[in-house]
């Protein structure tokens, strides 16, 4: 056993090819098999990791799921922002420059919209639930854009630790939804085409959202929305802590 | 040399990294603003260009491909290492605003692209 762990600890990200190869193949089995195709294999890939990253949660007490299960560490890399970023810009080989300038304004508007409407949802959500200070509410608004301006803006607020968790969890919400509910519902919102990726990318916002959710409806679309969605973070930490906060503290 | 496309890849990523860090200083905000699609501007500019051929042709393009090829596992892994457990223990406020932005999110892309298609067709019609 102890030979075992060695092996795996010392080759973590070899293990981690090897896992996630094995996790696919079985998806695209499965995609083949019982749903003859219907849904998409890697649809079925991501849902097993999160999945997995919950039962490797629960197990282990940890918050990187199941990269904190020591045999799987590797996971841990191969999923982590820089294989992520650096596999985002890869995808963007073969774009075609008349195709992001001819979605270049809807980009824009789309990631403006996208904070602003996701911050109002947020924001009342936690005023419906009764908070009633400008800094919950605004952190809590923050976490329903994505999971990092959540915690940005509440510690740029200062908010309470409990509010910034809250806001966290919010966002992580909405980055699994979008992962899971983007192949389901990219026929009837129109998303087939670079432009409505764009804006999609845009609306959503969150990277991992984004990345997975595209990745299972149709990878050709994959760099369209990453391109704006990577936008997106920075805009909201941008107005989170400032207009939006000034907003709201006004209001309340 | 497939390394000259592997090369000339994380030289865009780092490039586009160092730019959205420095757009995140110069706006006072603690975060990246863009860089990885900055980074991916750049690698378009590049296989588009004529002067970078070597860089994006024959063997070294295959580099990228390679890259490119394996998102979906590194998409995979990455739902693996998500905080599932957080985002469930959050209570039903984080998931009642959570749901929420998304329903209304998705509801908004058609909107939106329409402006794109509107553009594009008023530029196409005389």
């Amino acid at each position: 056993m102890e030979i075992f762990e060695t092996v795996f600890v010392r080759n973590s990200l070899v293990v981690a090819f090897a896992v996630v190869g094995l996790t696919i193949w079985i998806s695209y089995f499965l995609a083949d098999k019982l749903t003859k195709g219907r849904i998409h294999g890697s649809a079925i890939a991501i849902a097993l990791g999160l999945l997995a990253a919950y039962f490797g949660g629960k197990a282990t007490g940890g918050s990187t799921g199941v990269a904190d299960i020591t045999l799987l560490g590797g996971i841990g890399l191969m999923g982590g922002g820089m294989m992520r970023d650096f596999a985002i810009v890869a995808t963007a080989f073969g774009v075609k420059l008349s195709e992001l300038k001819k979605a270049g304004l809807a980009g824009i508007i789309s990631i403006f919209a996208g904070v602003i409407v996701s911050f109002i949802v947020g924001a009342v959500v936690a005023v419906l639930y009764g908070y009633t200070d400008p800094v919950s509410v605004t952190t809590i608004g923050a976490g329903a854009v994505t999971y990092i301006v959540g915690p940005v803006t509440g510690s740029a607020l200062g908010a309470d630790s409990d509010i910034i968790a809250l806001s966290v969890a919010a966002g992580l919400i909405k980055s699994i939804l979008v992962m899971i509910g983007t192949p389901m519902i990219a026929k009837t919102i129109g998303l087939d085409n670079p432009q409505s990726a764009m804006v999609f990318g845009g609306l959503m916002g969150t990277t991992s959202g984004v990345a997975a959710g595209l990745a299972a409806t149709d990878p050709k679309l994959v760099p369209y929305g990453a391109m704006t969605a990577t936008f997106y973070t920075g805009v909201g930490c941008l107005l989170g802590p400032s207009i939006l906060f000034f907003i709201v503290n006004a209001l309340l | 040399m497939i390394v000259y496309g592997v090369a000339l890849l994380s030289a865009c990523l780092i490039l586009g990294m160092l730019i959205g860090e420095v757009l995140g200083v110069a706006l006072g905000v603690e975060a990246n603003v863009g860089g990885v699609g900055i980074a991916m501007l750049f690698l378009v500019l590049a296989s588009n260009s004529d002067k970078l051929k070597a860089l994006v042709d024959g063997a070294s393009g295959t580099g990228i491909q390679f890259w490119s090829a394996m998102y979906i596992p590194i998409v995979v892994a990455m739902a693996a290492r998500q905080n599932v457990v957080a985002a469930f223990e959050g209570g039903m406020l984080a998931v009642v605003a959570g749901v929420a932005a998304v329903i209304v999110s998705f509801a908004l892309v058609p909107v939106i692209s329409k402006i794109g298609n509107s553009d594009t067709s008023s530029e196409e019609s005389p």
